[in-house]
């Protein structure tokens, strides 16, 4: 599993296009909002938490596709299904894989990207560990997607028809969680919501997302 | 006759409701049904429908507005329900393998998102004189306009794979997943925001829900549309049945050719 993780990392950072990416997409939007939005520092401040969210959100599902459409294409998933380690394994290794390539380094930017919007310390602090917690839930939720779309020639524009839905709730008490920390008031129960889906997320879909793999691949 | 390589013992083993499961049972009973049912579906809606628009008072402080409870009620249950069938019979699908489930999940899908966008669009109508807008992001229509996303993601799941059989696996799969997310945004969108809705109009725990006059035909509408969901779903899934089946005559006809 380690070896497979290994290869995966491997493999997104000297093909190119999935490492870096997704932290590129999070920097255009970034940029781009203040530009519709105007470059008042209040107004800024105060959406930026839901803006880097759906920002990160965004960024994840960019490179979704990837998980598993690569892998299929070349065979490579079919051996992984025949070796000895449980299909689940693999699955979430693959989501694994994802989150440190998409989800870290967007994690580990955003507060620099906090800047951008004007956001204060406790801003910084507060989309720093929200998404801490919160993006695992969002690549295991898109290996999800990506293991029923996997089997399709033209899957993109549907995995984010299936996997943006399943984002809601990761959503909502994520940015809920930002907010309200950044406010100084009492977020306990919105990050402890976020952690359960996570939680729940990591233990249960990979179960769903082998089955959808072993569907596909008969 | 499919019937026939099954022996006695193991038709008693089944019981009485998977009998249904055979396309040629169900073709059988669903042609023998469907009159009656279109029957009682055009019966219930009209005395529904007709008795809430025509014969009701108008209510204090809303007008007429408030007759478009008689569409908005059942339709709204009815989207609910049209997804906890789908999820029911995708489960069926997943464990038994009964192919009239799967057609059924299919079938009922754009009943459902149909009966969710009549929900939201006669709340919409409704909500412009009551609550002065349109839309509002209150829990409940924001979980409607969720659930409507839901449907659209399983519709297209099932246009999108060729292949009949893994096309019912994989929207089953996402049917009991959707399901579960599809249940934690109802309470994270509650969370989320506070709302403008009142409560349920209907609930069984409450001694008193709305007033006679209007319950009374309020509950023939229900029934009309819980029938006519039952109907479309049971025309469509014997056009799907029959789609299969010429699709099976068709591969046949090219095999013998070559």
């Amino acid at each position: 599993m380690i070896a497979l993780l290994a290869r995966d990392l491997r493999l997104a950072i000297r093909a190119g296009g999935g490492f870096g990416l997704g932290l590129a997409f999070f920097l255009i939007v970034s940029v781009l909002v203040p530009f519709a939005v105007g470059p008042e520092a209040e107004v800024l401040a105060r959406i930026a938490p839901g803006i880097l969210w759906v920002g990160a959100l965004l960024a994840c599902l960019l490179s979704l596709d990837r998980i598993f459409q690569l892998d299929f294409e070349d065979g490579s998933l079919d051996l992984l299904a025949t070796a000895p380690i449980p299909m689940e394994g693999t699955v979430a290794v693959k989501a694994l894989a994802h989150w440190i390539t998409t989800g870290l380094p967007l994690v580990a930017a955003a507060p620099v990207f906090g800047a951008l919007m004007s956001l204060d310390e406790r801003g910084y602090w507060w989309i720093f560990v929200t998404l801490l917690i919160g993006t695992p839930a969002l690549s295991m939720i898109g290996a999800f997607g990506a293991a029923l779309t996997v089997g399709l020639k033209r899957g993109g524009l549907l995995l984010s028809l299936l996997v943006l839905p399943l984002y809601i709730p990761t959503l909502i008490f994520g940015a809920e969680a930002a907010t309200r920390g950044i406010g100084g008031f009492d977020n306990t129960t919105p990050l402890l919501m976020l952690a359960g889906i996570t939680a729940a997320a990591v233990a249960l879909l990979p179960f769903a997302a082998s089955a959808a793999i072993r569907i596909n691949l008969r | 006759m499919p019937e026939m390589h099954r022996t006695k013992q193991a038709r008693d083993r089944y019981n009485f409701l998977w009998e249904w499961a055979n396309p040629v049972k169900f073709m059988w009973f669903s042609g023998l049904a469907l009159p009656w049912l279109v029957a009682a579906t055009v019966l219930t809606m009209a005395i529904g429908l007709i008795w809430g628009f025509f014969f009701t008072p108008e209510a204090a402080n809303f007008g007429s507005s408030v007759k478009i409870i008689y569409v908005h009620v059942p339709s709204a249950f009815m989207a609910i329900s049209a997804w906890f069938m789908m999820l029911v019979a995708s489960l069926i699908w997943l464990i038994r393998r009964h192919h009239v489930s799967a057609l059924a999940a299919k079938a009922a899908a754009p009943v459902g998102t149909v009966m969710t966008v009549i929900a939201l669009i006669t709340g919409a109508i409704w909500g412009e004189p009551m609550w002065g807008t349109y839309w509002a992001w209150d829990p409940r229509l924001t979980s409607f306009l969720i659930l409507f996303l839901f449907y659209l993601g399983y519709m297209a799941l099932w246009g999108a794979i060729e292949d009949p059989d893994t096309a019912a696996d994989l929207t089953s799969v996402l049917a009991v997943v959707g399901s579960v997310f599809a249940f934690l945004s109802r309470y994270a969108v509650n969370f989320w925001n506070q709302g403008l809705h009142q409560g349920a109009t209907l609930s069984l725990d409450q001694e008193e829900n709305i007033a006679n006059v209007y319950w009374l035909p309020l509950l023939f509408a229900m029934a009309g549309f819980g029938l006519l969901f039952v109907t479309l779903v049971f025309i469509r899934t014997r056009t799907e049945i029959r789609k299969r089946r010429t699709h099976a005559l068709e591969l046949r006809e090219r095999m013998a050719d070559a």
